[in-house]
């Protein structure tokens, strides 16, 4: 049944029947004609964020605790330049959004009109795909399938630019029987031959190991729970990138920890030595591999991914498998199951004694100190603090991301958000805002660094203005402290301007914005500020001041290969664990 | 002096490149030129020739023809990036599917007089191209062939007083009987 309506209309009509509840928005003059739809309804609720950064942060931390794509709605011209950056992160990190951004009249477009910029233009690199409507007759179906090609296949943002005067005209909207676009369809199905030809090969495997990322989690909860019954039906162990963190639980006994750049020394040495790779959802990303021609010598690899053009891009694969990992993962299941395959028994005791030997060197380990505050620790205790809640991580960049993956234990999927491709300083609070309005009831903690946080810092108002009590735990070193860390391994510790200088009071700064500011200095009062942090129903940040010096490891110096990793200085000091294999300086080259 | 230390990993890899003709079937829609041509800068890929016309008017479909330069495993990522596009249906390494028939076309202008006008005559008629335009003093030729073929006639007419060339770039197809649309 068609129903005559204005453009405008139509947008708010299309998200309600995309099942859209939140989106998350800032008005300007292109887009009020919508602003005034959304002033006539309550289907739809809009969420007033400080900065269009914030609100692309925010639908990507809406979407990706939620497993529902996210929606935006910016101005033209500043509005939409301003969402640039949160449409290239949700880009690098395959994250389902539909952003709408207004235009100028139609008629205008080209001459330099006020507010004016070439918006398909600009964001056609960072988008998956993008639309500029120029008729009132395409409008109900570019709203629809802008959902469908953010959801399907590799997720990414779409962008919908909608010119005001199409906003303003009437027209007939039926809601497609189909989202579908005409001919865009990714392959989900696996093709069968290889993914017998992958059993098989993990069957007679000697040394295996999973290697799983962001695409079990994009594929959905169900693939995580098919991923574990694989791996646990292979015994096999597993890695996950910074991406995958959750789909498999931590506290498994096969699980290794992350890889890559900052991940465990078992991990990345398993990865080293392995026989058979078997990466499902990940795609060589080159903080995983470090130098490629080093990259697991001796590995014959299966790739499992949705976009042919992550297979065989850096690394070459010897079986890809193109298709969605739910899918995959359930042909390989039955089929390991069907043919009754048995790992191989003995080689794999013998694979699990080596990883042993590995793991127990500890690599993360770390002298704790009863004076400062060790970040590694402070993320211990939070983690301790909070594991028997139900609690989402969202995180700034630095190191205080990486000992938040390497130090908080994830047992679900879409618990931990993060900006892994893109980097972004300034993703943890919006997102935390994001990831707050889909879980009501969840604690929702931002693990952020000093200098981070005041990239995206307005957004404790939006917190504040729809009661979202999201907590801000900031790991306060004082240092762009990653930035910080390269300087001591590039640079000769020069510290160009990685020093935090004048920084706010971001306890003052909490009250001044309504919530709550809490400080801690003292290890012995770590405990007891967490714990009131959790308690108070308000928005909190948390000012944790740690240890200034730390350094994040282990690590792969950059251009190294996964058996070349540093560990941490004080493990040498202590010899307990690594003892005669690290040398002086403390940095180890196995 | 600044140490040349970065945290990337160098570049290891040194493979020999070929040259690729390229044909990509595309929804003919505002902006996918744009798509293309930025996936190719964007991503530093070699593009030597394309060309672009719709070829089928009702359904709104174009066909572009790319010629391009890369190792194997670039080329291989170039029909991926390319396919991820959302108005991109299919794309087909012509020079994969065995020897494509391959033709550009190519018109010239020539100016001179005397010994230089008879030898650009004589020139047009071993190549066989077709004369589209004659004053006193001038020459419009029309030449058809592949991309050698016209490199060859543009060179010789340099000599004889050439002052403009416009090209089509590549249009080709795959030889036998099966069709690709
Ligand atoms: C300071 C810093 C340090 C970092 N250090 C590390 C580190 O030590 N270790 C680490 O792991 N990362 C690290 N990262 C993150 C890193 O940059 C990459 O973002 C990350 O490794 C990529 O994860 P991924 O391979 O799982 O891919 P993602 O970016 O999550 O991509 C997912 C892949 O799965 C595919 N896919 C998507 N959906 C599906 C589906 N339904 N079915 C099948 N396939 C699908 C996609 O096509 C893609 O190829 C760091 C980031 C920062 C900012
Ligand atoms: C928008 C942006 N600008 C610059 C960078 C480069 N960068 C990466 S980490 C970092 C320092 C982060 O400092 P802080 O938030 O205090 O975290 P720490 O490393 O100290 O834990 C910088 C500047 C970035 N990732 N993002
Ligand atoms: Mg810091």
């Amino acid at each position: 049944m068609s129903e005559t309506m204005t453009g405008a209309e139509m947008v708010i009509r299309a998200l309600h029947d995309q099942g859209v509840e939140h989106i998350f928005g800032y008005p300007g003059g292109a887009v009020l004609p919508i602003y005034d739809a959304l002033f006539h309804q309550d289907k739809v609720q809009h969420v007033l964020v400080r900065h269009e950064q914030g609100a692309v942060h925010a639908a990507e931390g809406y979407a990706r605790s939620s497993g529902k794509p996210g929606v935006v709605l910016v101005t033209s011209g500043p509005g939409a330049t301003n969402a640039i950056t949160g449409l290239a992160d949700a880009m690098m990190d395959s994250i389902p959004l539909v952003c709408i951004t207004g235009q100028v009249p139609t008629h205008l477009i080209g001459t330099d009109a006020f507010q004016e910029c070439d918006t398909v233009g600009i964001t056609r690199h960072c988008t998956k795909h993008n639309y500029l409507v120029k008729s009132i007759e395409d409008l109900p179906r570019v709203l629809h399938e802008a959902f469908y090609v953010a959801q399907n296949g590799r997720p990414g943002p779409v962008v919908v630019d909608l010119p005001k005067d199409i906003q303003f005209k009437t027209g007939s909207y039926v809601r497609p029987l189909s989202n579908q676009h005409k001919t865009y369809r990714p392959t989900v199905k696996g093709d069968m031959e290889h993914i017998r030809a992958a059993v098989e090969l993990m069957a007679n495997a000697k040394r295996p190991v999973f290697y799983t990322g962001g695409g079990v989690v994009n594929s959905g909860p169900h693939a995580a729970t098919l991923l574990r019954e694989l791996v646990r039906l292979t015994g096999f162990p597993i890695t996950s990138t910074l991406m995958g963190l959750g789909a498999y639980p931590a506290s498994d006994t096969q699980w290794l920890g992350m890889l890559g750049m900052h991940g465990t020394y078992e991990a990345n040495l398993a990865m080293h030595e392995c026989d058979v790779m078997i990466n499902i959802g990940a795609r060589f990303d080159d903080r995983i591999t470090g130098r490629l021609d080093a990259f697991s010598p001796f590995s014959k690899r299966i790739h499992v991914d949705i976009d042919p053009s992550s297979i065989n891009k850096t690394v070459k694969v010897d079986i890809p498998i193109v298709g969605d990992c739910a899918h995959v993962l359930e042909d390989m299941v039955r089929l390991w199951r069907q043919n009754a395959h048995q790992a191989d028994k003995v080689a794999l005791k013998d694979w699990w004694g080596k990883i042993e030997g590995w793991r127990a060197r500890n690599c993360l380990g770390f002298r704790n100190s009863n004076e400062t505050i060790k970040p590694q620790y402070a993320i211990q205790r939070l983690y301790e603090l909070t594991k028997d809640r139900k609690t989402y991580i969202t995180t700034e960049v630095g190191q205080h991301q990486m000992w938040a993956a390497q130090y908080f234990k994830f047992e679900e999927p879409n618990r931990w958000m993060t900006s892994g491709g893109h980097g972004t300083m300034g993703y943890g609070l919006p997102a935390a805002v994001g990831a707050q309005l889909a879980h009501p009831d969840a604690l929702v903690i931002d693990i952020a660094g000093e200098a981070s946080i005041q990239m995206m810092l307005q957004e404790m108002s939006t917190a504040l203005q729809y009661n979202l009590p999201i907590k801000v735990f900031i790991l306060n070193n004082e240092y762009m402290g990653m930035v910080r860390q390269w300087q001591e391994l590039l640079h000769g510790g020069r510290y160009s301007h990685s020093y935090s200088e004048s920084l706010p009071d971001f306890v003052k700064l909490a009250e001044a914005y309504g919530g709550v500011g809490i400080r801690c200095d003292k290890p012995g009062d770590l405990d007891a500020k967490i714990l009131e942090m959790i308690n108070v129903n308000r928005p909190v940040i948390f000012d944790c001041l740690v240890d200034k010096a730390e350094n994040c490891f282990p690590m792969i110096p950059s251009g190294k290969a996964h058996n070349e990793m540093l560990l941490n200085d004080y493990l040498g000091e202590t010899g307990a664990d690594i003892g005669s294999v690290i040398d002086e300086k403390g940095k180890m080259l196995v | 002096m600044l140490q040349m230390k970065t945290h990337y990993p160098d570049a290891t890899r040194v493979e020999t490149s070929h040259r690729h003709t390229l044909a990509i079937i595309v929804d003919n829609e505002p902006g996918v030129l744009a798509r293309i041509a930025g996936l190719f800068s964007g991503r530093g890929y070699n593009i030597e020739s394309l060309t672009v016309t719709e070829t089928e008017h009702e359904a709104h479909i174009s066909r572009i023809t790319i010629v391009t330069n890369g190792t194997d495993s670039i080329i291989q990522q170039i029909r991926s990036q390319l396919e991820r596009l959302v108005p991109v249906h299919r794309v087909v390494d012509l020079t994969l599917t065995g020897e494509a028939v391959e033709r550009e076309l190519c018109l010239v202008k020539v100016v001179g007089k005397g010994d230089h006008r008879v030898e650009a005559m004589r020139l047009a008629s071993a190549f066989g191209a077709r004369t589209l335009d004659a004053t006193l003093t001038s020459f419009v030729y029309e030449l058809t062939g592949t991309t050698d073929e016209v490199e060859r006639f543009i060179k010789l007419m340099t000599a004889v007083g050439l002052v403009e060339v416009s090209r089509t770039g590549v249009a080709a197809m795959a030889r036998g009987a099966e069709g690709i649309r």
